[in-house]
């Protein structure tokens, strides 16, 4: 990889801005920066990545409020120019809170906050993100969310599918998407899509959590591997 | 004068309401059998310093639409109170 830079949104109540900037420097030739959420400056930031976290105490809904900070308003322009976006969990909040991802999250159907390693299985290999995944493998990925309830009206949910926007769903062990392996209530196991474009990912699970081997799982660090790649290849 | 204006957003009865069946569960174990149900939304006062009530009328749809609910999951509703 050769000179990327990867905007990180810092957001008061982000917690895992740190993280996914360990994970992101972790590649080398490529450099993270950190974006406070007042300022209007991406830095030439090649991607912008939306960290987890409790922006603004998740107060209202949560991504409510992120949606309109001025950082905000540049990371949706950016967006609506086809460059990549990728929002993990309370970052996927503030994607479909913009606009710029279709749906909403409510609270997990157990009314418990889940934090555990969770299977995924990859539903979708032709998105910069998900590219050097095999299709339907089986990631294991950690999830940490109170309120990942997947939900969009059912002609949402079949455009999505007719024009292969879900990257990915919660699935058992051996990669069959069932009730029982849906941890929240999400409606099709969903965990995480993309926009038509396909340049914005939204997903409830931590990539950055499964960045290496050491933290239990290594499985997360392709989706990163694969969005600079994309990076590079457009050059 | 400004108006006050009154605002309750609720959940769509398509959408779980787990804090609602929490507190309806919770309600029932204290004893209270001819609880159906309970469902939780939230209520939001705003004052708004506009003189004409149509003008009042048409920011507060404008803000519940934009902010205060999430049109996918929630309904709003709202009243306006003329302050003197």
């Amino acid at each position: 990889m050769a000179d990327i830079t990867a905007g990180i949104v810092v957001f008061p109540g982000s917690n895992c801005d740190h993280d996914t900037e360990y994970a992101v420097a972790s590649f080398s030739g490529v450099k993270p920066v950190m974006l406070w959420h007042n300022d209007r400056d991406l830095q030439d930031a090649d991607v912008i990545i939306l960290p987890g976290g409790f922006s603004y105490g998740d107060y209202l809904r949560a991504g409510a409020i992120a949606r309109f900070s001025p950082i905000m308003l540049e990371v949706i322009e950016f967006a609506r120019k086809g460059y990549p976006v990728l929002g993990i969990c309370n970052g996927f909040q503030v994607l479909l809170e913009s606009g710029l991802l279709e749906g909403a999250l409510s609270r997990n159907r157990d009314k418990k906050f889940i934090c555990s390693p969770t299977a995924i299985s990859v539903v979708n290999t032709a998105t910069i993100f998900t590219g050097l995944y095999r299709q339907g493998e089986v990631l294991s990925v950690p999830i940490a969310h109170g309120e990942g309830n997947y939900f969009a009206p059912p002609e949402v949910i079949r455009r999505l599918e007719d024009n292969d926007q879900i990257a990915f769903r919660y699935c058992d062990p051996d990669g069959n998407v069932t009730p029982e392996s849906n941890p929240n209530g999400s409606v099709g196991n969903i965990a995480g899509i993309v926009n038509r474009e396909g340049n914005v990912l939204g997903l409830m699970p931590h990539p950055e959590r499964a960045s290496e081997p050491l933290l239990g799982s290594g499985d997360g660090r392709r989706l990163f591997e694969s969005v600079f790649g994309s990076i590079v290849g457009r050059r | 004068m400004p108006f006050n204006a009154k605002i309750k957003v609720t959940l769509r009865q398509s959408i779980l309401d787990v804090q609602g069946k929490a507190v309806e569960h919770a309600l029932k174990n204290l004893g209270y059998t001819t609880v159906d149900s309970a469902r939780i939304g939230k209520y939001i006062e705003v004052s708004i310093n506009e003189a004409d009530r149509q003008e009042a009328e048409r920011i507060c749809n404008e803000i519940c639409q934009k902010l205060l609910s999430n049109p996918v999951m929630e309904n709003y509703a709202f009243e306006l109170e003329q302050v003197n």
